[in-house]
């Protein structure tokens, strides 16, 4: 039962409605219908958030350490490196998105090019 | 009876207007990021063995990029369906309370609720920041409309943007192929740290940045789905006990 394990042309297509549309809307339909009834600095949406963000992160975390691809015959050190000094210069920068993304790219290509 | 024509007309005339002017806004900073972000998204999708039509599918349909990179995620570590699906529920709580926020902004007495579930699935970060930014300054009778130009305007681009994108990466460079591929990483770490409404969010952020890799070598079937549990709660007891001691 996983994506790749049927040869049907309209499985994986089956798969990204259940387990990405469904998913997805459920709680933006459920937004709709609730309409601002919960409060908004209310404990129980802290806690949301807070597992939301960590699940996001995780994510995050594992495209660094873990990736595919390309990226993933480059240095480990190079790729940590790169993406800390990008959000360093983000935070630096007055929180601008622009900035830490652009540090982070520079230095992945730097790196690669000096042959690391 | 020429009256009502005219004014008809004239309100057709109005909508477009502020439908367009909601495109418009797709074409901004915020809008230019999460087309790189998607770039990104779909050098991942591909190098996961994703056909094109299934992420061109898979952007209009879902959406929410973190969903769909935890979704990609998920089923290149080989999830079964139900697994899949609770990782993907769980990072797309977050659109419930940023929908709560927005649907107020936009709806006026008139607005029929089959606009705002329609207008809702438009609803992901960039979407959300831009809306909640510039909303106040759409007359209120216009302001779904505006949202509806935004909204779709950034789903259609970023589905070109994914077709596109799959028809060159092969023919790019390795170097500019793994530079595509720390795009998405980057557009998170960045944007996420932004979103965070308190300081509960930057340290489940921190926590699930180190406990995503950590649970990856030790629970490789459910590594998203204990760092978001774990650190979430970790983070939500450090938020209580710091009330606590405030209190």
């Amino acid at each position: 039962m996983t994506y790749f394990s049927s040869d049907l042309w309209w499985w994986p297509f089956l798969f990204i409605l259940l387990a990405g549309w469904l998913a997805t809307d459920f709680w933006r339909f459920l937004g709709v219908a609730l309409g601002g009834r919960m409060e908004e600095g209310s404990d129980l949406l802290v806690l949301v958030r807070a597992v939301a963000t960590a699940l996001v992160a995780a994510v995050i975390g594992n495209l660094i350490v873990f990736p595919g691809g390309a990226l993933a015959v480059t240095p480990l050190a190079l790729r940590i490196g790169a993406a800390a000094l990008g959000f360093a210069a983000y935070l630096g920068s007055g929180r601008r998105m622009i900035v830490g993304i652009v540090t982070a790219e520079a230095i992945l290509c730097l790196g690669l090019w000096l042959g690391f | 009876m020429a009256d009502t024509v005219t004014s008809l007309h004239r309100s057709v005339h109005r909508r477009r207007a502020w439908f367009l002017r909601g495109a418009r806004g797709a074409f901004s900073l915020p809008g230019l990021i999460l087309v790189s972000s998607f770039v990104g998204f779909a050098a991942l999708a591909k190098d996961a063995g994703v056909t094109v039509a299934q992420a061109v599918f898979m952007t209009g349909i879902v959406w929410a990029l973190p969903s769909k990179v935890v979704f990609v995620g998920a089923i290149l570590a080989g999830a079964s369906l139900p697994a899949v699906a609770l990782a993907v529920t769980l990072s797309a709580i977050r659109l419930m309370p940023m929908v709560m926020a927005l649907v107020p902004e936009m709806r006026d007495e008139r607005t029929p609720r089959w606009v705002l579930y329609v207008l809702s699935h438009c609803v992901a970060v960039t979407s959300w920041v831009l809306a909640m930014e510039r909303l106040r300054r759409v007359p209120r009778a216009m302001r779904t409309t505006y949202y509806a130009g935004l909204g779709l305007t950034l789903i259609a681009v970023n589905m070109v943007v994914v077709a596109v994108v799959y028809a060159l990466a092969d023919s790019l460079p390795s170097a500019v192929s793994a530079a595509l591929l720390m795009l998405t990483p980057m557009y998170f770490l960045t944007s996420l740290w932004g979103s965070a409404r308190e300081r509960a969010g930057h340290v489940a952020m921190i926590l699930g940045l180190v406990l995503g890799p950590l649970f990856h070598l030790l629970l490789p079937e459910a590594d998203l789905l204990a760092a978001g549990l774990i650190g979430g709660a970790v983070a939500y007891a450090w938020h209580r006990m710091r009330q606590n001691a405030a209190a």
